[in-house]
């Protein structure tokens, strides 16, 4: 199935010189959440606006649904639902107002049921009249929300939609999302919570100083993370590792005191209790073990890391 | 073309003024009888007529066009400089809109509530003179190319603010001297030779002579002078805002 956006070496260089993007190459599939994950200034939103129409690209091509994001622009953000990073709306005006004036914006004719439902889902029914000005910050994020499904998008942006929110609207957005994927909306969402990325997303984008430096499906990213390392703390220091052992692997610390064993928690055998016996065998005496699993993070700031290094 | 969205900014832009209604005619309607007070009254009584005009009506068109020039900018540069202020431009840029309907929906709504304002000093003004509209057609062409033309000006005004400060520069340091000196309150043949050509600079003096000639069919310049002017300056407005939105200016990083 051809991927609901295509992104094409998209580059752009602000009026300052700095490279925000710098060649980004990414196919959406139709109906998934992919969450680009990146420090701050990694050059996220900016490339959401360019996709949304809000920053001009300085080289490449975005096209959505397959339509080119310059030259077929009403039909391409026709599609595109965008809730910003900052809150940022209309404080004086009553929170229905401001949703039906986004659906106009669309061109989408009246339709006050589906507006309703929008308010409803998000639980700001009640607070359809009050003026915007007069609700928290959270509520003020729902009804930036609400203004973006407004007009029944296809693909919905979520800008860092939980920062600074407390819990349990964090919560409550992360079934709003699964909902709305349920309803066949694809949805990209940065951030730079790793754990949203893990609870919410089908694949993971890892985006640093304008580059994109994997995407992934999260389940495959996990199964890598699926590696487990197996510390061992020993009682005297080791000049080297005993030949009988040099089958597992291990490697040697540099303070000559501690083992570490690589093994695949999801597979059958470990390996680790002969290991253990090996060691006995070889008359290691252990002071401590420990496991340690290798988490999303770990992964990601090994990644941005590298990537750094990559560019120095 | 995005009909339904030019009516939905227009809706919006109209719920603002309409929030504000009190002040936004409250405001208007005083300075214009603290004008007929001071010019009409106390001025006026010493002046019998101007181009054989009452003085108390010849201020008249002059004042609709002060207050018409004054809130035609405040309302179109306040429309647009607002959202650029507080974030909520995202949505324009991200909407499925091109500048046409996003400056239609804008000026259209700023030179609506000028022409309001407008229509309710000319009324207030009948209050206190005799008026005879000599050309209604004339004066309404004159009202709705004024409006327009002087929106789309604090549209670029809007567009072009930094700062508060910057927005309210152009209304208060050239509009409104402009206006004083267009012959709001004067016939230029009053004035001395020399001050007489200076004036003719002036756009703001085409403006008034013609709205002027349109009640009482006297004028300090021809009104085709009148109406070529407000169409020049229609047209130089109409460029710069397609520049504007071409470049993205100061929108669009």
């Amino acid at each position: 199935m051809a991927p609901i956006i295509s992104i094409r070496d998209l580059t752009k260089t602000y009026d300052g010189g700095f490279e925000a993007l710098k060649g980004v190459s990414l196919d959406i599939e139709d109906g998934e959440i992919l969450a680009l994950l990146g420090p701050n200034g990694a050059g996220k939103t900016t490339l959401i606006s360019a996709v949304c129409g809000l920053v001009t690209p300085t080289s490449g091509s975005v096209s959505v649904g397959g339509h080119d994001i310059q030259h077929a622009f009403r039909a391409a953000r026709a599609l595109i639902g965008l809730v910003p990073q900052e809150i940022t709306i209309e404080p004086f005006e009553k929170v229905i107002n401001t949703v039906r004036f986004s659906r106009g914006l669309f061109g989408k004719p009246t339709d006050e049921a589906h507006i309703e439902k929008v308010l409803r889902s998000l639980s700001l029914w009640d607070k359809r009249h009050s003026r915007n000005q007069e609700l928290s910050g959270g509520m003020k994020r729902r009804v930036l929300i609400a203004k973006a499904l407004s007009h029944e998008p296809r693909v919905l942006f979520l800008d860092e939609p939980t920062a600074g929110v407390d819990v349990t609207l964090r919560k409550e957005m992360w079934q709003l999302v699964r909902e709305l994927r349920g309803q066949g909306v694809t949805i990209i969402l940065t951030t730079h919570y790793i754990e949203e990325a893990e609870e919410m997303a089908d694949r993971i984008g890892v985006i640093d100083h304008g580059r994109l430096l994997l995407v992934e499906q999260k389940s495959q990213l996990l199964h890598q993370l699926g590696r487990k390392e197996l510390l061992l703390e020993l009682c005297e220091p080791l000049a080297e590792i005993p030949p009988s052992l040099a089958a597992y692997g291990l490697t040697l610390s540099e303070d000559r005191l501690h083992l570490s064993y690589a093994f695949d928690s999801h597979a059958e055998r470990t390996g680790m209790t002969r290991l253990l016996a090996d060691i006995a065998g070889a008359g290691l005496n252990l002071r401590d073990l420990s496991t340690h699993q290798s988490s999303l993070e770990d992964v990601f700031l090994k990644l941005v890391h590298d990537g750094r290094r990559d560019v120095a | 073309m995005n009909w339904r969205a030019i009516y939905a900014i227009y809706q919006f832009e109209m719920n603002r003024t309409f929030r504000t209604i009190a002040q936004s005619l409250v405001s208007p309607v005083i300075s214009t009888v603290l004008y007929f007070v001071v010019f009409g009254a106390a001025i006026g009584g010493r002046i019998d007529t101007v181009e054989g005009v009452g003085y108390g009506a010849f201020i008249v068109p002059g004042l609709v066009m002060l207050t018409l020039l004054q809130q035609s900018v405040t309302n179109a540069s306040f429309g647009i400089y607002f959202p650029k202020f507080i974030g909520t431009i995202y949505e324009l840029l991200s909407a499925p809109l091109s500048f046409i309907e996003i400056v239609i929906g804008y000026v259209g709504a700023a030179a609506t509530k000028a022409l309001m304002i407008a229509a309710i000093i000319l009324v207030t003004s009948t209050l206190f003179v005799d008026l005879t509209i000599a050309h209604p057609f004339w004066m309404v062409a004159f009202l709705l190319l004024t409006a327009v033309s002087f929106a789309l000006l604090g549209f670029i005004i809007g567009i072009w603010a930094k700062n508060f400060e910057q927005l309210q520069l152009i209304p208060l340091l050239v509009i409104t001297p402009l206006v004083f000196l267009g012959g709001a309150f004067y016939s230029v043949s009053m004035l001395p030779p020399g001050w007489r050509e200076v004036t003719y600079f002036n756009p703001v003096l085409y403006l008034i002579s013609g709205f002027r000639w349109s009640f009482f069919g006297v004028a300090d310049v021809p009104v085709g002078i009148s109406i070529a002017a407000i169409c020049v300056f229609l047209a130089i407005c109409l460029t710069a805002v397609w520049a504007i939105f071409r470049t993205g200016w100061r929108i669009k990083p």
